[in-house]
């Protein structure tokens, strides 16, 4: 009996080592990777390359679920609000849980399902064929030259496609409520105008989605990069991926909210 | 693929969305250009400031002329310091009266200002002398019954 509970509490204590172990190793990945980022920079073609795989090739997700989004908004909002005769406020309701949250946090979860998955599985099966290596006897060192680039793009294109889905969703509330349930449209503009604040909800949105874009591709980066040279190990690292970035994403922006909109209206 | 359609597509992509943030700057966040506008800053004792919020709108006639900065408690005359700021191209006279006032019947609480008639403006760091508190609804109540009552 007490063999059993022995062994459990030795399982517990492996998992834990091993977990503290992955993040100390992926820390200094990160800091590999920003430390080799130079040439990168420096052959910014090979960013702009990667940038048309994981912006470019995001940008239909990302428009279609932000017109869906902002039309889902504008229309259960609306109901509610008009219970309560404010069906006018319901551009301040879409815009601003959009610029503050939505936005940033669904494209960001999109982005890892979307881009983050796939640069995983690339630099995986890189490493899984040997890839790698071979740049590394060609003196080519692979972190500046395949993981370095990746960051970047992913680093550069989550803001911007945030932002485009924060834009794609006030239309989509535009479209419902102003034009086909028939509220003023001037009072829609103009309430949002006066409600939502460049510094305090849009540019913290943009810092937030910064924020998301480090930690997508640098999860990303990594889980590819240390994957296991197998078939099942490049299928693993894939979706350690989507679910760690998904999680990260929901608890970085607890944190990144309470310290930016705490105590504040 | 080509270099230049690659080039392309992530042109488009960028300018695309550099263009969603000026969107959501200026038509959604209504960002003016010239927001880096001078502004004086005025403070006015209220007895009771009621849901008046920091970033709270000061108008005029309807027209907004300045923002809420801070709210404080006097410790010594036991009422309510706000402080605004105020746009710089609007300027009052020295007996402006100040009231909280509410845009509609469950809308958010604003500082409304009408001019008086006074020759001397106000300057930077003035205090308002004239007041009126916000409505509270209980007090109105109160009130009413107590006329009732008296009659």
């Amino acid at each position: 009996m007490s063999k059993y509970l022995v062994s459990a509490i030795q399982n517990i204590g492996h998992r834990v080592i091993e977990g503290i172990w992955r993040l100390g190793v992926g820390t200094r990945f990160f800091l590999l990777v920003l430390l080799k980022s130079g040439t990168s920079l420096r052959r910014f073609n090979l960013v702009i390359r990667e940038l048309y795989f994981t912006g470019v090739l995001s940008l239909i997700i990302i428009v279609v679920s932000g017109l869906f989004v902002g039309m889902v908004l504008g229309l259960q909002g609306y109901e509610t609000l008009q219970k309560y005769g404010s069906e006018s406020a319901v551009g301040t309701l879409v815009a601003l849980s959009l610029v503050r949250e939505l936005g940033p946090v669904v494209a960001a979860l999109l982005f890892a399902s979307r881009a983050g998955s796939a640069i995983t599985a690339e630099i995986g099966l890189m490493k899984a064929t040997e890839q790698l290596a071979a740049m590394g006897l060609m003196a080519v060192d692979p972190v500046a030259r395949i993981v370095a680039p990746r960051f970047w793009s992913g680093v550069i294109s989550m803001p911007l496609l945030a932002a485009i889905f924060s834009v794609m969703g006030v239309f989509g509330g535009y479209l419902v409520t102003v034009v086909f349930i028939g509220v003023d449209q001037g009072t829609y503009w103009s309430q949002m105008q006066s409600a939502v604040d460049f510094h305090f909800d849009i540019l913290n949105g943009f810092i937030k989605s910064c924020f998301f874009g480090v930690a997508i591709t640098a999860i990303a980066v990594f889980e590819g990069y240390d994957a296991p040279p197998t078939a099942e190990g490049v299928s693993r690292a894939t979706t350690r991926t989507v679910v760690t970035s998904s999680l990260v994403i929901l608890g970085l922006d607890f944190i990144l909210t309470a310290f930016m909109f705490r105590g504040v209206s | 693929m080509q270099r230049t359609t690659l080039d392309l597509w992530v042109g488009i992509f960028v300018i695309v969305g550099i263009g969603a943030l000026m969107m959501l700057s200026l038509k959604v966040g209504n960002l003016n250009i010239n927001s880096s506008t001078q502004s004086y800053v005025l403070t006015g004792h209220f007895e009771n400031i009621g849901g008046l919020k920091v970033r709270a709108p000061v108008k005029s006639a309807g027209v907004v002329v300045g923002r809420v900065t801070n709210i404080q408690f006097n410790t010594q005359t036991y009422d309510a310091v706000v402080t605004m700021a105020m746009d710089s191209s609007f300027s009052f006279p020295k007996d402006t009266f100040a009231s909280i006032l509410t845009s509609g019947l469950l809308g958010e609480q604003y500082i409304g200002l009408s001019a008086g008639g006074d020759e001397v403006m106000l300057k930077d760091g003035d205090n308002i002398m004239k007041t009126n508190s916000a409505m509270v609804l209980e007090e109105l109540i109160g009130r009413f019954l107590f006329n009732k009552a008296s009659e």
